[in-house]
């Protein structure tokens, strides 16, 4: 199992604040929009330095997205700022046929996505947006790992022409993807080569399949873990090519289990590849006030949760 | 500057023929909302043939032109036909209305790449947001063209509505016309008899904006002035509402001020009927 070694800790809304930031001054086509959650956002040294770039629409998230498929009339780069919950359920039928269906060129940057928002509770803490937005003919789904691999990804969807959901969060975690590692839109990251069971996990689960690797490794078994930083379109190439060699797989996520990345594995193997999978995310349940490691440990979206995944997708096999 | 700069002569020949091609296009497919579209007739020729900056060559981004967007989706009958009569396609393209394979969808759409056409819309209640967005990035271009939006009055029942309606107040989008076909009528009823609107007039300007009233939208003598009075107000810090009485059915006798012709398209008699009272100025398509 390999080292993934880091200096810091940081959360991934800092990771798109610094790339939005690095984007204004490469730019000048982007342009930033925010309903009121500019500090939870971190989109102030954005602002401080474009403030001219910048439009802040208040508490009124569907006229967000509205103005941001308009902005793309005139040839700007909208990026929405606000959370994960009302970027997308809020606003679903907005992004529908204003963003989607226009074909419009808007970025939605959705932070304090998942559990790990924490304490307060399930009305901020959505585990179906994953789902909502694949749905969507023509959006592209990317759930960055680290606060690097955020930033990159910022940078990277304001080169794609064409509407993105950008799904990142609160807490901090280990930041251990290259700072100088570029970001490709559909293409898997291989982190660990092993050849007895594929992990494939995305977002803040990444380095919890990581952690699993190494318990693994304790236990004999060679995982092979897998980022998947883009959810749609799905690297199903990369997919099947491990799944092929390790003959059995592990699908971990911050989401519900419906519509979720699991899923889209679930399909791709059926169809193609049919071997023993097991999910890791949330059963079709709401989550709770808590801490995020409690919250994490509690709806079993852990390093334990994958070991114990691991060890019955290698019984099936 | 306008490609045609017609006079109300002219004006109101382009409308008549637009009020067949309207009739025609729903009977064709017997479906589509001939009522609105009728009320509105007037309104979309003003813009396209007298009042709007535009290139029927068409660009999505449309530098140095005035924008409109219909947020009224359905009545999308009058707007491609005005489109279609402006240069925009050929209007012979009219007769594949919401039929398969069509660029003309029921309600109006950019994933078929139809001229004209910048965003969807049939949900409600979405085109002020995009054309505020769209005026917005005209000022940050140094863009000094208008950009125009049209909505139904019972459409204003969507909450969204008033966000934008705050935003642009607040954001001071001075370079913005939004005008309300005030017909008073939607699918279930009078608009007072199934969600009254209360004083318009009132929450508009107790919203921040200029608020001016057009007492017939189907009269060009009287919508002309009011459309170059809005005109001469943008840029002075407040966006602009036109409140615009039209008659839903205008032109038709027997689909005139009601509701019931808002969705229903007319059999064959009605349509002999209805051509009867519009004549052929442009050619039928």
């Amino acid at each position: 199992m390999k080292d993934f070694p880091y200096s810091e800790s940081k959360d991934t809304r800092s990771g798109f604040g610094a790339g939005l930031l690095e984007l204004g001054r490469t730019n000048p086509n982007v342009v930033a929009l925010c309903a009121d959650l500019v500090g939870s956002l971190k989109m102030g040294d954005f602002i401080k330095e474009f403030p001219e770039r910048f439009f802040q629409v208040g508490i009124a998230e569907a006229n967000m997205i509205g103005l941001a498929a308009g902005m793309t009339i005139g040839g700007k780069i909208p990026f929405t700022g606000t959370f994960a919950n009302f970027s997308t359920g809020r606003v679903y039928d907005q992004i529908r046929q204003s963003v989607a269906y226009s074909g419009k060129n808007v970025k939605i940057c959705a932070s304090h996505a998942g559990l790990t928002l924490g304490e307060d509770g399930a009305t901020h803490q959505i585990l179906e947006d994953i789902g909502m937005m694949k749905m969507l003919p023509h959006m592209t789904v990317i759930n960055p790992c680290d606060f690097n691999q955020t930033k990159a990804a910022t940078i990277a969807i304001a080169e794609y022409e064409g509407p993105v959901y950008l799904r990142f969060g609160r807490p901090v975690v280990p930041n251990f993807t290259p700072a100088d590692q570029k970001f490709e839109i559909g293409k898997a990251v291989m982190l660990n080569e092993g050849k007895d069971v594929t992990i494939i996990a995305t977002g803040h689960l990444v380095w919890k399949a990581i952690l699993a690797g190494k318990l693994l490794a304790e236990q004999g078994i060679d995982a092979e873990i897998i980022n998947i930083h883009t959810i749609k379109p799905l690297d199903t190439e990369a997919i099947l090519a491990s799944v092929a060699k390790t003959r059995c797989v592990v699908t971990a996520e911050e989401h519900q289990f419906n519509g979720g990345l699991g899923e889209s594995v679930a399909r791709l193997l059926a169809q193609n590849l049919p071997l023993p999978l097991e999910l890791v995310g949330v059963n079709d349940s709401f989550g709770e006030s808590g801490t995020p490691e409690e919250l994490m440990e509690k709806y079993g979206l852990n390093e334990q949760s994958i070991v114990a995944a691991v060890q019955r997708v290698m019984a099936r096999k | 500057m306008n490609p045609f700069n017609y006079e109300a002569e002219q004006l109101l020949n382009v409308a008549h023929q637009v009020r067949r091609d309207i009739v025609r296009m729903v009977h064709a497919v017997n479906s589509g909302h001939p009522g609105g579209s009728l009320g509105c007739t007037e309104f979309l020729v003003s813009l396209y043939f007298r009042q709007m900056t535009h290139k029927p060559e068409f660009d999505m981004n449309g530098i140095g032109e005035d924008l409109f967007f219909l947020s009224n989706g359905h009545i999308s009958p009058v707007w491609y036909s005005t489109l279609a009569r402006a240069g925009y396609f050929d209007p012979k393209e009219l007769a594949t209305f919401r039929k398969l394979n069509s660029r003309l969808q029921g309600h109006p759409a950019t994933e078929e790449h139809l001229p004209g056409i910048r965003i969807a819309s049939g949900s409600l209640g979405q085109g002020p947001s995009v054309a505020i967005g769209a005026a917005q990035v005209k000022k940050l271009n140094g863009d000094d063209k208008l950009v125009y939006v049209l909505t139904g009055d019972g459409e204003l029942e969507e909450g969204q509505v008033w966000e934008a309606a705050m935003y642009a107040a607040h954001h001071k989008v001075d370079n913005f016309i939004w005008t309300v076909d005030y017909n008073g009528q939607q699918i279930d009823g009078p608009v007072d008899a199934v969600m009254s609107l209360g004083n318009l007039r009132a929450k508009f300007e107790a919203f921040g904006w200029k608020v001016l009233h057009c007492e017939n939208g189907n009269d060009f003598a009287q919508l002309l002035p009011v459309l170059d009075e809005a005109k001469a107000l943008t840029g002075q810090g407040q966006p602009i509402c036109i409140l615009m009485n039209t008659q839903m059915g205008f032109g038709v006798d027997f689909m005139m001020g009601s509701h019931k012709w808002h969705g229903v398209a007319p059999n064959d008699a009605q349509l002999e009927q209805a051509l009867v009272q519009l004549k052929e100025t442009l050619n039928d398509y």
